[in-house]
C-alpha cells in the first residue's frame, strides 16, 4: 500500500476554542480508513482541512509524500482529493449531467457528448439514471450517486465521504458500499465518517477514534467491537444503546388511519396506535413513510380515507388543527423544518404552544416563560450554554432535543417522530431513545419511522412496514430480524398486515 | 439545565462572531452617532431646535411611519413595494372625503386608513394565501393604487378645504413644542417596538422570516401572520398620506413616488435583513433618522437636488457595506 496523505499534528482553533488537537491522520492506497467520533468531535473539521476548505492553525499536511498547503478546494481537488458532505452540494435545477461537469464545462458545450459521458461515468458505478434529469428530480440517494460520480469525473486518489449513508435507506447503503468496495480495490484511498458503527466496522479496514477534537488512536476494524467504539468515543463504557424497557400499559386507540390516499405516494393505508403503544414504520427511503407522517398531522393534503383521533373521525386541514388535536410532529428534516436556527432555545421550545406562555391580549410572559423552558431543558438534559443560545449552536441531538421540548411542551398525546435520530451522536442517541420510551410511559401513543432497523427493533412494540406507498406488512418482536423488513418492504403486492414473513 | 460547555458546532461558527454581532447590532447606533456629531462640528445650524425638529417632521411625513409597517412584512421575508402609491391614496382620498363627502374629519381619517388596509390585505391575501411572491404582487398593487389615486383626483391636486382645517391643524400643530406628526411618529415606532418584543405577533413573524415551514409545522396559521404585516403596511402607508395632506394642505397623487425605496433603505439600515428574522424597531428608527440626518445635511449645504439623489444612493452602499459586512464576518 502506498502513502496517499498524511496530516500530522494538526491543531485547529476557532477564536479561543481549540476544535482540533495535534492530530495525526493518513490515507492509504487501497483503503477504506473509517472516522468516527460524537458530533463536534473534529471528524468534519479534519477533511475539511484535508480537502483545502479550511486551514490549518498548525501542523502539515502532505500529499504523496510532499508537503501541500491547499489554499481553496480546488487546489485539493487538483490533487485527487474529493469530499462528499453530509450535505450535498449540487445545483438543484441542473441536469444531473450538468452538476456531474459543473466544474469544467467549456464555453461551448455539446450536450450530446456530456451526457454519454455522464451516462457511462454513473453506469460504472451500477446505477442507470437519465443524466438529462434535473437533481431536484431525485431521490436523495440517487443524487449522492451524481455526487460520488461527480467526484470521479475527474482524476480522484482520496474521497472522503462524510455520513453518506445517514439519508439511505439500508439497500441503498449496501450499494453505496459496493461502490466503495470497488472504489478500494481500485486503489483510492477512502475516509469514511459514519455514525452507523456496524457498517462501520463492516466496510473499513482501518478506524480512527476522535474525542474532542483529539484522535484517541487508530485501530485495524477486524479487531473493533462496537462497544469497544462506543466507549473511546463517549468516553465512558455505554451497557446498551437502548434503555431498558419497563412494562407499559397499552390503552385505548389513539391514532388510527383507514385507507388514507395522496396520490402514488400512499395508498390505501390502514393502521392504529393505541396509548402507551410505540409502533414502528419501517420501509425503503421513498416508501412513503414520510407522507403517511404529513398526512396525519395534516401538513399535505390528503386525497381519501379517514383520520381517527381518540375515537373521533377528524378533519385535519393543517397542522394547526393537527396540534389542536393533540398530535405531534417531530419532522424528518430538522433544520429545515424541525426548528428556526436563528431563535433561542427559549422560543422554539414554546412554538407549538404560545397560548401557554401569553396573556389574552398576546403579550408574552417572559418570565413564566423562561422558567418553563429551564425546567423542560433539565428534564429533557438539554446541554447548552443556556436557553437564550440560538439553536443553531447545538449539536444535532440537542437541536432535536429542542424540538422534543417543543412537543413535550404542548403536551400532545399522539407523537409523531420521523427520523428522530438522523445525524445524532451515539450518546444524544441513547437519550433520545429514553425520551421516546418516556413519552410511552406517560400514556402517549407513538408512531416512529426510522430507517434504522436497530433503533425500530429496539424501541417499538411492533413494526408496520411499508413500500412504494402500500403497507406491506406486520413485524411483531418474535420476527424482528434485518431480512424479514427488507423482505415486506420490496415484496410486491402482498396482502396487508399479513403478519411477519 | 445542563451547563455545560457549549457544542463544538457553536466553536466552529465562533470566528470573529463578538465583533461581527456586535456591528450588526450597533452598527446603526454608530452610523447615526457618527453622523450627528460630524454634522454638528461641520454647521452650527445643525444642532438647532428649529433645524432638528425640522429633520423630525420631514421623515414623520416620509418614510417615518411607514418604515414599521415595512419592517414587519420585510421580517417575514417580504417586501412591500406598494407603500409609496398607498400614501398618494391616501393622501387623495382624505382629501376627497373631507372636501366633498360632508363626513367629519374623524370619521374621513378612519375611512381612508381602512381603505389602506383594504390594499395590504388585497396584497397579502394573494402572497399568504396563494403564495404569489411579494416582490411581485405588491408592484402590481403599487401600480393599481398611484392609478386609483390618479383617477379619484383626476391628476390634479384636490384642496383640503374649509373642513380639513382640523386636519390642516394636527400637520402643523404642536404638542409640548414637538409638532404633532413627530408624536405620532414616535407612537408608531413604540407602538412597534412592544409588538415585536413582547408579544405574540412580533414573536411569530420574526420566526416566519427565519423558517416558516419550521412555524407552520408548529401549528402556527402562518398565512394569518403574513396576511396581517401586509394589511400594517398598508394602513400605515395610508396614514402617512393623510399626513402628507395636512402639512400641505392639500391631497395629490404625486405623494410618496419612489418613497418605497425610501422606506426600504431606511430599514436596511437599520439592520434589517431582506431575507427574513432579523430587524428591530428601535433600529428601524435609527435608520430613517439617518436617512433624514443626510438629506438635512445637503440640503444645509446647499447640494443641488438631483445631486442629492447620487449622493444618497452612495451612502446606502456605504450603509450597507458596514451591515453586510458584519454579517460575512460571521460566515
Amino acid at each position: 500500500m502506498t502513502e496517499l496523505a498524511r496530516l500530522t499534528a494538526i491543531t485547529k482553533s476557532f477564536g479561543g476554542v481549540r476544535a482540533l488537537q495535534s492530530v495525526n491522520f493518513d490515507v492509504q492506497g487501497g483503503e477504506v480508513h473509517a472516522l468516527i467520533g460524537e458530533n463536534g468531535a473534529g471528524k468534519s473539521t479534519l477533511m475539511r482541512i484535508l480537502g483545502g476548505e479550511m486551514t490549518a492553525s498548525s501542523g502539515e499536511v502532505y500529499v504523496g509524500g510532499k508537503r501541500a498547503e491547499f489554499r481553496d478546494p480546488r487546489a485539493a481537488r487538483a490533487q485527487g482529493i474529493a469530499i462528499i458532505h453530509q450535505e450535498l452540494a449540487l445545483a438543484p435545477d441542473l441536469s444531473v449531467a450538468e452538476n456531474i461537469f459543473l466544474g469544467e464545462l467549456s464555453p461551448f458545450i455539446s450536450w450530446n457528448a456530456l451526457r454519454r459521458r455522464a451516462r457511462a461515468l454513473i453506469e460504472t458505478l451500477g446505477f442507470n439514471i437519465d443524466p438529462g434529469r434535473r437533481v431536484s428530480t431525485l431521490a436523495v440517494a440517487h443524487q449522492q450517486v451524481v455526487e460520488i460520480a461527480k467526484a470521479l469525473s475527474r482524476r480522484v486518489n482520496i474521497i472522503v465521504f462524510d455520513e453518506p449513508t445517514s439519508v439511505l435507506s439500508t439497500q441503498d447503503a449496501e450499494r453505496l458500499h459496493g461502490i466503495i468496495r470497488k472504489l478500494r480495490s481500485e486503489g483510492v484511498g477512502i475516509v469514511y465518517i459514519s455514525h452507523r458503527l456496524e457498517e462501520v466496522l463492516r466496510i473499513s479496514d482501518r478506524v480512527t477514534v476522535m474525542k474532542d477534537g483529539e484522535a484517541v488512536g487508530t485501530f485495524p476494524a477486524r479487531d473493533m467491537k462496537i462497544d469497544d467504539a462506543i466507549r473511546m468515543m463517549v468516553g465512558r463504557p455505554m451497557a446498551a444503546l437502548f434503555p431498558e424497557k419497563r412494562p407499559r400499559q397499552i390503552g385505548e386507540e389513539r391514532l388510527a388511519v383507514r385507507n388514507l390516499n395522496a396520490g402514488r405516494r400512499v395508498r390505501d393505508v390502514s393502521f392504529s396506535v393505541r396509548a402507551g403503544e410505540i409502533v414502528g414504520l419501517g420501509g425503503l427511503v421513498g416508501a412513503g413513510r414520510t407522507e403517511v407522517a404529513r398526512l396525519i398531522f395534516g401538513a399535505d393534503r390528503l386525497e381519501s380515507g379517514a383520520i381517527i383521533l381518540n375515537g373521533r373521525e377528524t378533519s385535519v386541514k393543517s397542522p394547526k388543527d393537527a396540534v389542536a388535536l393533540g398530535v405531534c410532529l417531530v419532522p424528518e428534516d430538522r433544520k429545515l423544518q424541525g426548528v428556526v436556527l436563528d431563535a433561542p432555545i427559549r422560543v422554539n421550545a414554546t412554538m407549538a404552544a404560545l397560548s401557554a406562555v401569553t396573556n389574552t391580549f398576546g403579550f408574552l410572559k417572559n418570565a413564566h416563560e423562561r422558567t418553563i423552558v429551564t425546567d423542560l431543558g433539565t428534564s429533557l438534559r438539554l446541554k447548552a450554554s443556556n436557553i437564550e443560545a440560538p439553536v443553531s449552536s447545538l449539536s444535532g441531538g440537542n437541536q432535536q432535543k429542542v424540538v422534543l421540548a417543543k412537543w413535550f411542551h404542548a403536551g400532545g398525546d399522539i407523537i409523531i417522530l420521523d427520523e428522530p435520530t438522523r445525524g445524532v451522536d451515539v450518546g444524544a442517541k441513547s437519550e433520545i431513545y429514553g425520551l421516546v420510551l418516556r413519552m410511552a410511559e406517560a400514556g402517549k401513543a407513538v408512531l416512529l419511522i426510522s430507517s434504522e432497523h436497530q433503533e425500530l427493533f429496539g424501541l417499538c412494540d411492533r413494526v408496520l412496514v411499508m413500500g412504494e406507498g402500500e403497507l406491506r406488512g406486520e413485524l411483531t418482536p418474535q420476527n424482528y430480524s434485518e431480512e424479514n423488513l427488507l423482505s415486506l418492504a420490496i415484496s410486491r403486492r402482498t396482502h396487508q398486515a399479513q403478519g411477519g414473513a | 439545565m445542563t451547563m455545560t460547555a457549549a457544542s463544538e458546532q457553536r466553536r466552529e461558527t465562533k470566528r470573529g462572531l463578538d465583533f461581527a454581532e456586535v456591528l450588526q447590532r450597533f452598527g446603526t447606533l454608530g452610523i447615526f452617532v457618527a453622523l450627528v456629531v460630524a454634522a454638528s462640528l461641520w454647521s452650527d445650524s445643525f444642532l438647532t431646535r428649529p433645524n432638528i425638529l425640522n429633520v423630525l417632521r420631514q421623515v414623520a411625513s416620509g418614510a417615518g411611519i411607514m418604515a414599521i409597517g415595512m419592517l414587519f412584512v420585510i421580517l417575514t421575508a417580504g417586501i412591500d413595494l406598494s407603500v409609496g402609491s398607498i400614501a398618494a391614496l391616501g393622501s387623495v382620498l382624505s382629501a376627497y372625503f373631507i372636501a366633498s363627502s360632508g363626513y367629519g374629519v374623524t370619521t374621513s381619517v378612519l375611512f381612508v386608513i381602512l381603505a389602506g388596509a383594504a390594499c395590504g390585505l388585497v396584497t397579502g391575501a394573494f402572497v399568504a394565501y396563494l403564495k404569489l411572491p411579494p416582490f411581485v404582487m405588491s408592484l402590481a398593487m403599487m401600480a393599481i393604487a398611484r392609478g386609483l389615486s390618479l383617477i379619484i383626483s383626476a391628476g390634479r391636486p384636490i384642496p383640503l378645504g374649509d373642513g380639513g382645517a382640523a386636519l390642516a391643524s394636527f400637520g402643523s400643530g404642536f404638542l409640548l413644542g414637538i409638532p404633532e406628526p413627530v408624536i405620532l411618529m414616535f407612537a408608531v415606532f413604540i407602538g412597534g417596538g412592544v409588538a415585536l418584543n413582547f408579544t405574540r405577533f412580533g414573536r411569530v413573524i420574526t420566526a416566519i422570516g427565519s423558517n416558516n415551514e419550521a412555524v407552520r409545522l408548529s401549528g402556527i396559521p402562518i398565512a394569518r401572520y403574513i396576511l396581517a404585516v401586509y394589511v400594517i403596511s398598508g394602513a400605515l402607508a395610508a396614514a402617512a398620506g393623510i399626513i402628507s395632506s395636512s402639512r400641505t394642505g392639500v391631497g395629490s397623487a404625486q405623494v410618496g413616488v419612489g418613497a418605497e425605496l425610501n422606506v426600504i433603505a431606511a430599514v436596511v439600515i437599520g439592520g434589517a435583513s431582506l431575507m427574513g428574522g432579523r430587524g428591530g424597531a428601535f433600529n428601524t428608527l435609527l435608520g430613517v433618522l439617518v436617512m433624514g440626518i443626510i438629506a438635512n445635511i445637503m440640503n444645509l449645504a446647499g447640494v443641488p437636488g438631483y445631486d442629492q439623489e447620487v449622493y444618497m444612493g452612495l451612502i446606502i452602499v456605504i450603509a450597507m457595506l458596514i451591515q453586510y459586512g458584519a454579517g460575512s464576518l460571521k460566515r
